[in-house]
């Protein structure tokens, strides 16, 4: 038996009368049965979904590989590592808490910029290997003129980690580029997180995302740099992120949160 | 405050408060490290077991883990306790507690168990569970019955019935539609047709509502409806004239997790008059649904109760029954897994969180569910859903949750295949609730054992079904 290539849609020929049910939604209908059970290529394809996304999650964030990408992406920024205070990602996933404060002893250069940008393996490493540099590449074209800090890649990282490390860097607006927690069908998906006047103790309240930066399935870099660069004016323009800048709505392009 | 003590090992244990001395007698459980409650050793946990065993029942009536002058989820659970149903059980220990248990459960003796429900605080069914292995909490929530009805009647021996959840990313109509044939093909949905609205409007609501309703409408199931939106939103469509069977709520066991969740006590009595009112029922006048799941509490900051002291997250998950069952609810059930491995962190942990709450959700009187399931960062897969739906199936569980293809896409979590159930149904000799299950063989679904069919696409019955969704 054969693993069919990429997403499992189970689209049928249309004088199928359940290809009715099955073109009607991206939900797994009308997969048939064996005895009580499924058939065992429904079966496999469902255990295949399941490996991808759990892998994707116990996948080291390799430092090596975002470095080549950035450089590919032609991003010149240097690239620093910080570790949360997970040793590992069996802590990490059962101590969000740890996973959002830097590492005893992490140095970080002071300075003055308008942004600092931190990709953090979150719960897909996988996601900032692939979507990271491409999407901090098209950030950067769009934003002549910003003072940025260099780039931060974090290991067993949760998005408030960044607070500490944008305020250690004297940024005025941190973006967190994060792993999205895996998907049956969505391994990859990157999250990107804004906060104004970083530092410990922002709510989520006062942050704004953008979800499900995944070409081609999901937002390409460019619509997912358009929304963010809007998000960073405003935000910039406004002295504030979250909430407040949601109520601004009316700027940004829809879909952001 | 009293201090209690065990001496084990040649070392004295020390338990500095009753909320102290519940949390190191848990099981373990990552939400409970989290929280920095958990017993720092096994040997402190059975320290904490055997001191736990011996604290009279009735001292949960005097001493309490959330302030009652600080809490409305204490004031109602004390203000409520009956006595009298409480008089059986009123000079046991929690350890004489789980032996009275068992030996009513070998005994057959429903009426005893299920009698107690009003006179049991959510602190005393959390504590005797934590003093009972797996296989207690099945003997025992096998014994205790609770039997709610709207058009379906559920709880039945010999029953498992299942929530059809029909989500769909977009709410997309078709989408929604496609789903709910699938399940009802299968024999889903005598629990409840309950879409998670991917947009918690009033207006999305009341599409959706009146979507379901009418296939139930179309094909005459004995079955209810439901949109799991936030309930002042299912108040705006209620306002609006949308046919409401159920309204919903998620709860928590603190008057600060319910106000993360946006809900009052009022709220909700509000909200149960206003659908009542509709009498939308058949068999029953059941007209609520709850959520639950341990760790909602601390993940809202909300699992704080006397002198600022952590609790537990499974006793704050029996104070949330606390709160559903002054509501008379038709469904209750945790949704034991979804909530990451922060608070329960593999199959180990999950199985036995979704026993516990079964188990103490029924003796406390509710009609008990549970949304076997998991996301991708736990360490959890198939077998162990498996392993708990078999398990809660043997337990007499109410119903079960259960999406095409285990595969939720909207939420973005597995939960129970529609083939699930019908393996657990099968495997244990369990039947869909009994106004469904005649309108399956009135709508020839069923073969002559009466084991829902396999149909080819260009069967009558599949036809008739899948008319709707053109």
């Amino acid at each position: 038996m054969t693993a069919p290539e990429g997403h499992v849609g189970h689209h049928g020929p249309a004088d199928d009368p359940w290809s009715l049910l099955r073109n009607a939604t991206r939900a797994r209908v009308a997969l048939g049965r064996a005895g009580d059970g499924l058939p065992t290529a429904r079966e496999l394809e469902f255990r295949a979904a399941h490996a991808v996304a759990r892998d994707a999650v116990h996948t080291p964030l390799d430092a090596d590989r975002v470095r080549a990408a950035l450089a590919d992406a032609g991003v010149d920024l240097p690239l620093l590592e910080v570790h949360s205070q997970a040793p590992d990602r069996e802590t990490y996933l059962q101590r969000p808490d740890l996973g959002r404060r830097p590492a005893d002893g992490t140095r970080l250069p002071a300075g003055e910029h308008d942004l600092a940008l931190v990709l953090a393996d979150g719960l897909s490493p996988r996601a900032v290997h692939e979507h990271a540099a491409g999407t901090v590449a098209a950030v950067l074209e769009r934003l002549p003129g910003w003072s940025v800090a260099p780039l931060v890649l974090a290991h067993q990282a949760r998005v408030a980690l960044g607070d500490p490390v944008g305020e250690a860097l004297g940024a005025r607006i941190v973006v967190v580029l994060v792993g999205e927690r895996p998907g049956l069908s969505s391994a990859d998906s990157l999250g990107l997180y804004l906060t104004h006047d970083p530092r410990p103790g922002r709510a989520d309240s006062e942050r704004n995302c953008i979800s499900n930066v995944r070409p081609p399935h999901g937002l390409s870099y460019a619509q997912a740099a358009d929304t963010l660069v809007a998000l960073l004016q405003a935000s910039r323009r406004l002295g504030a992120s979250g909430v407040v800048l949601k109520d601004e709505g009316a700027a940004l392009p829809p879909g952001v949160g | 405050m009293t201090i209690r003590r065990t001496t084990l090992g040649g070392h004295t244990h020390e338990f500095p408060s009753l909320s102290d001395l519940l949390a190191k007698a848990t099981p373990a459980r990552s939400g409970d490290v989290l929280a920095g409650v958990a017993a720092e050793s096994q040997e402190q946990r059975v320290a904490a077991q055997y001191a736990l065993a011996d604290v009279p029942l009735a001292t949960f009536l005097t001493e309490q883990v959330v302030g009652y002058d600080e809490d409305d989820v204490t004031r109602l659970i004390l203000d409520t306790h009956d006595a009298a149903a409480f008089a059986p059980v009123a000079s046991l220990t929690v350890g004489g507690f789980r032996e009275w248990l068992l030996v009513r459960a070998a005994e057959r003796d429903e009426a005893a168990i299920s009698g107690l429900a009003r006179g049991l605080t959510p602190e005393m069914v959390a504590a005797v569970s934590k003093l009972m292995r797996n296989a207690d909490l099945v003997a025992v929530a096998r014994r205790t019955r609770v039997v709610t009805g709207l058009r379906s009647t559920l709880g039945l021996p010999g029953r498992l019935a299942s929530r059809l959840q029909p989500n769909h990313p977009t709410d997309d109509a078709v989408g929604v539609t496609a789903s709910i044939l699938d399940g009802l093909l299968h024999g889903s949905g005598d629990a409840v047709i309950g879409i998670n609205p991917a947009t918690d409007s009033p207006a999305q609501t009341i599409a959706l509502l009146e979507l379901v309703d009418a296939v139930i409408s179309r094909y005459e199931i004995p079955t209810q409806s439901c949109v799991l939106a936030h309930v002042t939103t299912t108040l705006r469509a209620l306002e609006a004239g949308a046919p409401v069977d159920l309204v919903f709520q998620s709860v928590a066991g603190t008057q600060a997790g319910n106000r993360g969740f946006g809900v009052t006590l009022d709220l909700l009595t509000e909200a149960r008059a206003a659908a009542l009112e509709l009498g939308r029922g058949t068999v029953g006048r059941n007209v609520t649904y709850f959520e639950t799941g341990q760790g909602s509490a601390l993940s809202a900051d909300a699992h704080h109760g006397v002198d600022g002291r952590a609790v537990d997250q499974q006793t704050l998950e029996c104070r949330a029954y606390g709160v559903a069952r002054h509501f008379d609810p038709l469904l209750v059930n945790t949704v034991v897994g979804f909530i990451g491995p922060e608070y329960l962190y593999d199959g180990k942990q999950v199985v036995r969180a979704g026993l516990e709450d079964h188990f103490c959700g029924k003796l406390l009187g509710l009609p008990m569910g549970v949304d076997v399931c998991y996301t991708n960062h736990t360490d959890v897969d198939g077998d162990d859903t498996d392993t708990l739906t078999l398990l809660l199936g043997a337990a007499g569980c109410s119903f079960v949750i259960a999406v095409p293809g285990s595969d939720d896409v909207m939420l973005h979590y597995q939960s129970l295949s529609f083939q699930d159930v019908l393996t657990a149904r099968a495997v244990l000799d369990l039947r869909p609730a009994p106004e469904f299950e005649a309108w399956l063989a009135r709508m020839d679904l069923l073969d002559d054992a009466g084991r829902v069919r396999e149909l080819a696409a260009d069967a009558p019955a599949a036809r008739a079904l899948l008319a709707a969704a053109r």
